[in-house]
C-alpha cells in the first residue's frame, strides 16, 4: 500500500508542555483515516504539525515518500484543509470566497470560476452564490468551507470536526459528500468526537490520548478486537410469565449460553460461541412468550475506544460541548 | 506566475474589502482636510504652508497606515481567516508583502489630499517632486511597516488600536511632524532619532522646503534599513507567534 503521508517520530513541546509524544503513523494514498480522542488528546496539534500551522519539535513528515518536515509549503500545495470553525470572509459572497481561495493556489481567473462555480453546484450552493458568507446558515457555512478547501484538488483533506454543531440535515449532507470524495480518490483525514460517525465513514482510526497513540487499526479489526462474547437480545412482550422461572428453564435447556434479564421486556443471551436463534425463539413460543425482536448485539467502535482508552464517552462530549 | 496571482489578489481583496469602503476613503479625506483646516484657523494671520506642509503628509500617512493595517491583520486573525493565508502555498514574505501592499497605496492615497491641497488652494512650493514622491512613498512604507509590527502582537483589533496609539501620538511631537527636532529638548532628542518616521518626514521636508536636518542620503539610507529591519522582526514574529 503506498503511503501519502508518513509521520515519524513526531513530538511537540511546548516549553515544558509535551503536546504531543514521539507518535509515528502511515496514512494510505486514498484512505479514509480517522484521529479519535479526547479534548487535549494531540489531535489538533498533529494536525497542525502536518498542514504547517505548527513547528515540528521532533520528528518529521513525508508526503508521498518526500521528506517535507523542513518545506511543509511545498506540501500545502497537495493539502485542503477545514478548521473546526468557517474561516471564510464574511464580506464577501460564497462565490468570491472559492475564487479567492483559488487565486491562492495560483488557479487562473478562468479555472477558479470555473471550479467555483462547479463546487457550489456539488454543495447545493448554487442559489446562494452571491450571498455574503456572513448571510450563510451555519450548514452552509460549512459546506462552503469544504468546497474552498477541494477548490485547488487536492489530493488529502484535513477536517478538524467537520460536523460539530450543524443541523441533523447538513451533518447528513456533509458526510455522505466527503464519502463520495474518498470513493472518487481523495484522501481523508479526519478527527471527530463523533465515534459513530468515525465508525460510519473511516476505514482505519487511530485512538490518541495524553498525546500518545494508543492504538491504529481497521474499523472492522477494532471491533473484532473489542468483541469478546456473542450476545443477542430478545425482546418480549410484557406478560405475567414469571420471567426467573422462564430464565432458569433457558440456561438449562441451552448449554454453553448465558440468560440474564436486561429490563423488564428484554432477555439478554451470551454465549462464547456463535448462537444459534431458532431453537430459542420456538422454545419461548412453546413457553407462550410473545417475541417483538430478537437482534444480534454488536460491539461499536465506542466500545473499543472505551476498551481501549479508558475514557468515557460521556466525559468525551461533555468536554467538546464546554469547548 | 502563481505567486503573483497570490499577491493580486490578497492585495485586491483587502483593496475591496477594507480599503475602498466609504468610511475609510472619508477618512482618507477628512483627516488631513480637517488639520489643514486646523493649521490654517490656528494661523491664518502668518501661515506658512511649506512648514506644516510635511508635518500634515507625515500625518496622514501615519495614522492611515497603523490604523488600516491593524484591523486588516488583526481582524482576520481573529476571525481566522488569516489562517487560510498562512495555509496557502505562498511564502510568508509573499503573504507579508501582499498584505502591507494595501496599507502603504493607502498611505499614499492619504498624502494626495494634503498635497494636492496645498499646492492647488494653498500655492504652496515643492523644489523637489521627485523626492517628495519617494518620501511619501517610502513613509508610507515605514508607517505601514511600524503598524504590521504592532499588529503582530496584538491579540484584538482595539488592543492593536491601543498599541499604535502608543506610538504614533508621541511620533507627532518627536519625529519633527511640525516640531523641528532640533527644537526639542535635549534629553528627548534621542529618541527622535531612533524613530524612523523623523527620516521620513525630512525627505518630505527637503522636497518641499529644499533644507532638512540631517543628509538626504542619510535619511534615505536610515529609512531603508528600518524598512528592512522592522521587515525582519515582523517576519521572526509572525513565524514565532503565529506558527507555534
Amino acid at each position: 500500500m503506498e503511503h501519502i503521508i508518513t509521520a515519524k517520530n513526531l513530538t511537540k513541546k511546548y516549553d515544558d508542555f509535551i503536546a504531543v509524544n514521539d507518535i509515528s503513523f502511515d496514512v494510505n494514498k486514498g484512505e479514509f483515516f480517522g484521529f479519535l480522542g479526547p479534548n487535549g488528546a494531540g489531535k489538533t496539534t498533529t494536525i497542525n504539525m502536518l498542514i504547517g500551522m505548527a513547528k515540528i519539535s521532533t520528528g518529521n513528515i513525508h508526503y508521498n515518500g518526500n521528506d517535507l518536515t523542513k518545506n511543509i509549503k511545498k506540501a500545502q500545495e497537495i493539502i485542503g484543509v477545514v478548521a473546526d470553525e468557517s474561516n471564510l470572509y464574511d464580506e464577501m459572497s460564497g462565490y468570491d470566497n472559492l475564487c479567492f481561495c483559488g487565486s491562492l493556489y495560483g488557479l487562473s481567473k478562468l479555472e477558479r470560476e470555473t471550479k467555483a462555480t462547479e463546487l457550489l453546484k456539488r454543495f447545493q450552493l448554487i442559489e446562494a452564490a452571491n450571498k455574503k458568507f456572513k448571510a450563510y446558515s451555519k450548514g452552509m457555512k460549512r459546506k462552503l468551507t469544504i468546497a474552498a478547501a477541494l477548490i485547488h484538488n487536492p489530493q488529502i483533506l484535513f477536517l478538524d470536526e467537520p460536523t460539530t454543531g450543524i443541523d441533523v440535515a447538513s451533518v447528513r449532507q456533509i458526510r455522505d459528500m466527503i464519502k463520495k470524495l474518498n470513493e472518487n480518490g481523495t484522501t481523508v483525514f479526519l478527527t471527530t468526537h463523533y465515534i459513530e460517525e468515525a465508525e460510519r465513514l473511516c476505514d482505519r482510526v487511530a485512538f490518541i490520548n495524553k498525546g500518545q497513540i494508543i492504538k491504529i487499526d481497521s474499523v472492522e479489526n477494532l471491533l473484532n478486537e473489542t468483541k469478546e462474547a456473542n450476545i443477542i437480545e430478545v425482546v418480549f412482550e410484557t406478560n405475567s410469565n414469571n420471567k426467573d422461572e422462564l430464565l432458569k428453564k433457558l440456561n438449562q435447556k441451552f448449554i454453553g449460553i448465558e440468560c440474564s434479564l436486561k429490563n423488564v421486556n428484554t432477555i439478554k443471551i451470551v454465549s462464547t460461541e456463535k448462537i444459534d436463534i431458532s431453537p430459542i425463539v420456538s422454545f419461548l413460543s412453546s413457553e407462550n412468550i410473545f417475541i417483538i425482536e430478537a437482534k444480534l448485539i454488536r460491539p461499536t467502535l465506542e466500545d473499543a475506544f472505551v476498551k481501549m482508552t479508558g475514557i468515557e464517552i460521556d466525559i468525551m462530549k461533555k468536554e467538546k460541548e464546554k469547548k | 506566475m502563481k505567486s503573483s496571482i497570490a499577491f493580486w489578489n490578497i492585495l485586491s481583496k483587502d483593496m475591496r474589502n477594507y480599503y475602498l469602503k466609504p468610511p475609510n476613503i472619508s477618512w482618507g479625506i477628512i483627516f488631513p482636510f480637517a488639520w489643514m483646516l486646523m493649521m490654517f484657523i490656528k494661523t491664518k494671520t502668518a501661515f506658512n504652508i511649506e512648514e506644516v506642509f510635511p508635518g500634515i503628509v507625515g500625518m496622514s500617512i501615519l495614522f492611515g497606515t497603523t490604523s488600516m493595517l491593524s484591523v486588516t491583520i488583526t481582524f482576520e486573525r481573529k476571525s481566522r481567516s488569516f489562517e487560510r493565508l498562512l495555509l496557502a502555498p505562498i511564502s510568508i514574505k509573499l503573504l507579508i508583502i501582499s498584505k502591507i501592499a494595501g496599507a502603504i497605496l493607502f498611505g499614499i492615497f492619504n498624502s494626495i489630499v494634503p498635497v494636492l491641497f496645498s499646492v492647488l488652494y494653498f500655492k504652496a512650493t515643492v523644489v523637489n517632486w521627485t523626492m517628495l514622491t519617494v518620501g511619501i512613498v517610502l513613509l508610507s512604507i515605514i508607517s505601514t511597516l511600524l503598524g504590521l509590527f504592532i499588529s503582530v502582537s496584538a491579540k484584538e483589533v482595539f488592543e492593536a488600536q491601543t498599541y499604535s496609539n502608543f506610538f504614533r501620538f508621541p511620533m507627532i511631537f518627536l519625529c519633527g511632524l511640525f516640531i523641528p527636532v532640533i527644537s526639542l529638548p535635549i534629553f528627548i532628542q534621542p529618541l527622535s532619532y531612533i524613530l524612523p518616521v523623523t527620516y521620513g518626514v525630512d525627505i518630505l521636508r527637503f522636497s518641499i522646503t529644499g533644507s532638512n536636518s540631517f543628509s538626504i542620503y542619510l535619511d534615505l539610507f536610515l529609512v531603508l534599513s528600518f524598512c528592512l529591519i522592522l521587515f525582519w522582526i515582523s517576519l521572526l514574529n509572525i513565524k514565532k507567534k503565529w506558527i507555534k
